[in-house]
């Protein structure tokens, strides 16, 4: 299987763990959602590294694009915790 | 998540109403679409002219189904009486998912060019730019809709 489908089969299963954990039973509604957004952001790089060839791409660009992930994944997660009752 | 997380109960009475289905399948059609682009990439670079155009002709059938899940998602939001109105929630859902769609719209217009450009065999550099170039707005369509499923249908406010 090439690397790519190997990709796309991680990125479903990472869809239905997200799916599951919404139900918030297992753990804590808020470590729940932030486990869904790290999932979330996770499953935004490989489309970015695999899908979107990233990993070939000039250091710069990857550090930059990289940094972005990171970058909204705080925002989101910082956003989350400051305002969720 | 600043506004609507003001109101946590309206959050979790709008998610409520989502139907969370629809979300998941839409969002293995939205990977799977990308899936279908990365190898038709891969396969216009190989000189593979027939496999790259049906890969992206798969692609866009994956937009279409989107857009279907999407239609009826929407239209039993209508017929539970939910509008933009409805509350915040439902405004931004409205909004962000409508803005999205349209970009699928737009993306099935340029997965279907890339279908027929793709289908000679023959592609120069400059034609696999272009092809490289349409590829990414489609995965970045991919990677918004990744972002606003986990927002909308799965947190927990």
């Amino acid at each position: 299987m090439s690397r790519i489908t190997v990709v796309w089969a991680l990125l479903v299963l990472a869809t239905l763990a997200s799916f599951t954990l919404r139900h918030g039973a297992a753990m804590g509604f808020r470590t729940a959602t932030v486990t869904i957004l790290v999932i979330a952001l996770i499953k935004v790089r490989y489309v970015m590294l695999d899908f979107m060839e990233l990993r070939f791409a000039p250091r710069a660009l990857r550090m930059l694009s990289e940094g972005w992930i990171v970058l909204v994944g705080s925002i989101l997660v910082s956003l989350f915790l400051r305002n969720a009752q | 998540m600043i506004d609507v997380g003001q109101e946590p109960e309206t959050y979790r009475q709008s998610q409520g109403a989502l139907n969370q289905s629809f979300g998941l399948i839409n969002t293995v059609l939205m990977l799977s679409s990308s899936w279908f682009v990365a190898r038709a990439l891969r396969a216009a670079r190989s000189a593979q002219g027939a496999a790259a155009s049906a890969l992206f002709g798969c692609a866009a059938l994956c937009g279409l189904c989107f857009g279907i899940v999407k239609f009826f998602e929407w239209r039993a939001a209508f017929a539970a009486g939910h509008t933009v109105n409805t509350s915040n929630f439902f405004m931004y859902y409205f909004v962000f998912t409508g803005i999205h769609f349209m970009h699928v719209l737009i993306g099935m217009g340029l997965l279907a060019a890339m279908a027929i450009y793709s289908r000679s065999a023959i592609l120069g550099e400059r034609q696999l730019r272009i092809l490289e170039g349409g590829s990414c707005f489609w995965h970045v369509v991919d990677v918004l809709w990744i972002i606003l499923f986990a927002l909308f249908y799965l947190i927990r406010m």
